[in-house]
């Protein structure tokens, strides 16, 4: 059934024709062109697909579009407006935090919403936040070392 | 996944009116419905969002110290409630225990409940806790305790136009505590082998007023370990009768065997989870017993 849903994206407001089936990753994808989020097992396991609505995170493979309604939604774009990383995104590269990448937009976003909550996260709580975001290249050592140290750094 | 109708009512009559069309399945943070429509295992030709219903999702602390929240209320929401979090630390840290944190973003209590999974993590916590889930529909509302509302793997005794409104638990006493400790092989984004949910009442000297176990993945539904209860009743709490508890839950228990665990790993699990989840309780009211 084609609908029409209205919804705020990274403080933009749109209006767009969708399916009454289409989740919130498929909007944002393929309705919104905003291909950071990514894809993985459309099932709500692996996090790949972590966007933020009204501040929580969520698995947008397993939300539907038409449930959004004027929930704010904010997707790895809004994380780096204008292009200027977030610390966290900063400490990923620094740190080395990333391997293949497919992983990272989904624990930038999860990791951002932890250091929204708690300024100083122990690695123990960091392991807890980013329990639901897999990375196949198993790298999560350096992703923690490096939201440790994005908690550390100077915050606008 | 198959087309389907989409509404969003916002009042529970509205919303359990929809509910009585075929093919009609509520929708509360899709975790479980989403997921079983894009997978082919249900058949839904109308999602009914629950989200929008002010008292689906209202959390309330009464002045008596019970809990009313309607079931579409997620944990996140749930677990951010003080008091809540505060007066009810057992079914906070059995819903934390579901999946991820995305998943709790959205993930009801209600919906652990109606998607009736032998293993849900809430379900002995809230069963432990005494609580009773208030139905509301044509007929008008009806209260229901949780092992007369699940009937076996995705079944619930709710009929077309019925809804779950909302769930209550009793007010906590000064000498009674609950716990739910479950196996996994991972600690977090698991499945429970087995889970074992209690709660403990203590008279004035010490010894047990009230008991309640339940367990989860030991049968097709949550079930209470009622012959485990009873050997706790008058009696005061000391290593021994927790293990003789813990024995008696394992013989409640009627597991299967299954990819997680075979039916005697689960009744050895019921029997060292039993008692841990009774010390839980224990400690909570200042009395330290080690159990294995």
């Amino acid at each position: 059934m084609k609908t029409v849903i209205a919804c705020t994206v990274n403080g933009d407001a749109h209006e767009v024709l969708a399916d009454s089936r289409d989740t919130l990753l498929e909007l944002l994808r393929d309705r919104l062109g905003l291909t950071g989020t990514k894809e993985g097992c459309s099932n709500g396991n692996c996090g790949a697909c972590t966007v933020l609505v009204d501040g929580e995170p969520v698995n947008a493979c397993i939300v539907l579009a038409a449930e959004i309604g004027d929930a704010e939604v904010v997707t790895v774009e809004g994380i780096a407006p204008g292009g200027k990383l977030h610390p966290v995104q900063q400490a990923l590269v620094e740190h080395g935090g990333t391997q293949c990448g497919f992983c990272t937009p989904g624990i930038v976003v999860a990791a951002k919403a932890l250091l929204d909550r708690v300024a100083r996260p122990s690695a123990q709580e960091i392991r807890h936040a980013l329990a639901g975001n897999l990375c196949r290249c198993t790298g999560y050592d350096k992703i923690v070392e490096a939201v440790a140290a994005a908690s550390l750094a100077p915050r606008s | 996944m198959k087309d389907f109708t989409y509404a969003a009512p916002t009042t529970t009559d509205e919303a359990a009116a929809a509910l009585a069309a075929s093919g009609a399945r509520a929708l509360a943070g899709g975790t479980d419905l989403i997921v079983q429509m894009r997978e082919g295992r249900r058949a839904v030709g109308h999602v009914v969002d629950l989200k929008r219903v002010p008292e689906l999702t209202a959390i309330a602390v009464a002045a008596d110290g019970s809990l009313r929240f309607g079931a579409a209320a997620s944990v996140a929401a749930l677990a951010a409630h003080a008091t809540v979090a505060a007066k009810f630390p057992a079914m906070i840290e059995a819903g934390r225990m579901i999946g991820s944190w995305q998943i709790q973003s959205r993930a009801s209590l209600g919906g652990n409940i109606c998607n009736a999974s032998p293993s849900a993590d809430a379900v002995p916590a809230l069963m432990a806790l005494g609580a009773t889930a208030e139905l509301t529909g044509k007929g008008g509302r009806r209260s229901l305790a949780l092992d007369a509302l699940i009937l076996g793997p995705g079944k619930t005794a709710l009929v077309p136009g019925e809804i779950l409104a909302a769930i209550r638990v009793p007010a906590p006493d000064a000498r009674s505590a609950a716990k739910y400790v479950r196996f996994t092989p991972r600690r977090e984004m698991d499945i429970a082998v087995v889970g074992a949910g209690a709660w403990l009442r203590l008279a004035e000297d010490g010894s047990v007023a009230e008991a309640r176990i339940a367990l989860a993945a030991v049968g097709p539904t949550p079930l209470r370990a009622t012959a485990a209860e009873k050997r706790l009743m008058g009696e005061k709490p000391t290593a021994a009768l927790l293990a003789e508890a813990g024995r008696l839950a394992a013989a409640d228990a009627r597991p299967i065997s299954d990819t997680r665990g075979s039916a005697d790993y689960r009744r050895a699990l019921v029997k060292v989870l039993a008692a841990r989840a009774l010390a839980g309780c224990c400690a909570q009211l200042g009395q330290r017993i080690e159990v294995p």
